[in-house]
């Protein structure tokens, strides 16, 4: 199923803060769409809003190009997981992921063998075939997380809501069901709206992502692109962890403020510019200037982490542990040539975002 | 026992307290309790015998009983609708009607049957406008009922409130998504999760409604037979100077209450199931 927004405003209850504001985004049938951000910038409130749960809005929701407030939740074939499961404790875990099914008026509703059958299916499914007969408070939280899934695939809905799903499981348990759900959702046809503040999560997991703050979308775009070519500074902030450079573009090189920064070519007007870019992607290089080098204890994926001293203040960067003494420890310089830049909070056009590194492969989404 | 007090629990001193506890609900509690048991029989089981063979005895259980559980069940839906406005609705003068609420416990009971006797006699606010319908209230057992509902609500209230606060907003919504009509929603979904306290609450209820004496006596007109309450007939024997048949009917009127509480404990276990984490283990 596909959805439509269009220019959606939402204000917050007795407040004229915006929520939502003039959000537009276009959900493909079978996409797998993950919306992240902050806290407080409107993913979950986005979502919602598809569902058909909360109040009134400004702008268009459109699901299969139909218009849904107004029309019984149950012909709206939506499936919507909360952040916190809102299993009924009061009930088995057959019994919720019935519930679905047992609520149907009595002509659509299927005779109980086909209900049984179906629970069955979906326990089969959500790989806990022996505990339809546990009540919610008797599983782990992974288990509940599958069971409030497949309460929610249970009457066959085509867009699966997804609200911080995994924000409770510990990380070899979100690991796995993140994953499993990805399966799940190429098997059975679904679009899905994931809503996370992880990432990682969102990357791993999703075609595509949309970045949001304060209530708007500032990126939308595949999860490959999305690192790569960020729209705003905030987004590549919000990626992942990001080294800022102030400095200038002049005669075509970008000149960072820093001492013992190089510079490098630029396609770009003169002008004031920030370079953004991870500290993986930073280099040292022998004799090219001044700074020293001083390994720090941890690192991360395998990479180990060093500061830069520059003489006006101290970077943290990645390097290869077989890179570590490589270029010494003095006399340094920093090539930050695999910067991304921006103007303004705009990125600077020409600015080559991954032309000194290799070129990421890039995926069609559908 | 001690062993495994001390291993599960982080409160200092609990062996120590627990001792303190326990002789005490011995002395407040247990020691009347069995003096009220034994009582009866000191001079034989002659008044025990003239208690049980006391038809005035039997209806004035029967009007103890009867109007306690009819106002108590009459509170449930009144009580459950009252902790719905106060904690979802955002009515204007919420915390005044909060503190209303618990005022039946703090008045002292006979102010509430003046009161009500008042207010429900031929020529009250109420009473005159339910005579000129035809209904008296006043001296009958429908002024028993009224009474004790007005004595009984606010345990209703109070038990259900706070578990109906702590239901997550989601779990309707949830409901909703999934298809359910309000009405389903309301009764699948709601309504089990509040059935517990809802059955604690009357439980509370009624077994107040069961001892209660002074706000009933005023407004019940106390005929033997037909408006007559197993406490004002003890009150009448102790009046009598016959105590022996005081304790016996009390004794009966406690193991009755006894054998009802039970049954409501079985009935609230039965519609815990699932909601309380070891009960549904």
């Amino acid at each position: 199923m596909s959805v439509q927004i269009q220019s959606l405003t939402r204000r917050a209850p007795n407040a004229s803060r915006k929520m939502l504001d003039g959000v537009s985004l276009t959900i493909e049938d079978g996409a797998f769409v993950a919306l992240v951000g902050p806290s407080g910038a409107g993913k979950t409130t986005l979502l919602r809003t598809i569902a058909g749960l909360d109040g009134p809005y400004e702008g268009t929701v459109l699901v299969d190009g139909q218009v849904l407030a107004g029309r019984p939740m149950r012909e709206r074939r939506i499936g919507f997981v909360f952040q916190n499961y809102a299993l009924f404790r009061h009930m088995t875990v057959a019994r919720n992921i019935s519930f679905g099914l047992d609520v149907l008026p009595r002509g659509e509703r299927p005779d109980r063998g086909a209900i049984a059958a179906r629970v069955a299916e979906l326990l089969e499914l959500i790989q806990l075939p022996t505990l339809g007969g546990a009540y919610p408070d008797q599983l782990s939280g992974g288990q509940r997380q599958r069971v409030a899934l497949a309460r929610a695939l249970a009457t066959k809905p085509g867009l699966l809501l997804l609200d911080e799903p995994f924000g409770a499981l510990d990380p070899i348990v979100r690991r796995q069901i993140r994953r499993w759900l990805r399966g799940l959702h190429d098997q059975l046809g679904l679009t899905t709206v994931l809503v996370t503040h992880d990432h990682d999560e969102a990357l791993e997991v999703a075609d595509r992502l949309v970045v949001m703050q304060n209530g708007r979308i500032v990126q939308e775009a595949a999860a490959e692109t999305l690192d790569a070519a960020p729209a705003t500074p905030f987004v590549m902030e919000f990626l992942g962890e990001a080294l800022e450079f102030a400095g200038r573009v002049a005669h075509g090189r970008f000149l960072p403020d820093d001492p013992n920064v190089l510079s490098f070519a630029v396609s770009a007007g003169d002008g004031p510019a920030t370079a953004y870019l991870r500290p993986h992607e930073a280099r040292l290089v022998a004799a090219g200037g001044a700074a020293r080098a001083i390994p720090l204890t941890g690192g991360q994926g395998g990479l180990r982490r060093l500061a830069v001293a520059l003489g006006t203040r101290e970077v943290e960067i990645l390097v290869l542990p077989e890179r570590l003494g490589q270029a010494g420890t003095e006399g340094l310089g920093l090539d930050i040539g695999r910067a991304r830049l921006f103007r303004d909070g705009a990125p600077l056009a020409g600015a080559p975002p991954v032309a000194s590194g290799q070129e990421l492969p890039r995926v069609t989404v559908g | 026992m001690v062993f495994c007090l001390r291993r599960r629990d982080g409160l200092p001193g609990l062996s120590i307290s627990i001792a303190f506890t326990l002789v005490w609900i011995g002395l407040i509690v247990a020691l009347p309790l069995t003096a009220l048991v034994l009582r009866p029989w000191q001079e034989g089981g002659g008044a025990m015998l003239r208690a049980l063979h006391d038809a005035r005895m039997y209806a004035a259980l029967r009007v103890s009983f009867g109007c306690a559980a009819l106002a108590a069940a009459i509170d449930v839906p009144l009580g459950l609708l009252l902790a719905w406005a106060l904690v979802r609705a955002r009515l204007p003068g919420r915390r005044a009607i909060d503190a209303l609420i618990d005022l039946p416990f703090a008045l002292p009971t006979a102010v509430t049957g003046i009161t009500l006797a008042t207010l429900y006699g031929p020529t009250g606010w109420v009473g005159a406008l339910l005579a000129r319908a035809g209904i008296r209230v006043a001296y009958t057992p429908a002024g028993i009922v009224a009474a004790l509902m007005f004595v009984g609500l606010p345990f209703i209230v109070r038990a259900v409130e706070p578990v109906l606060r702590g239901l997550p907003p989601e779990l309707e919504e949830a409901g909703l998504l999934l298809g359910a009509s309000p009405l389903q929603n309301f009764r699948r979904v709601i309504l089990p999760p509040l059935l517990p306290p809802l059955v604690a609450g009357f439980s509370l209820a009624f077994a107040r409604c069961i001892g209660e004496y002074g706000s009933v006596i005023f407004i019940a007109g106390n005929q033997p037979f037909h408006s007559e309450i197993a406490p004002l007939l003890i009150v009448v024997r102790l009046q009598e100077y016959d105590y022996n048949g005081a304790t016996a009917i009390a004794l009966i009127l406690l193991l009755s209450a006894l054998v009802c509480m039970t049954g409501v404990a079985a009935l609230r276990r039965r519609v815990s199931r699932g909601l309380v984490a070891r009960g549904a283990a």
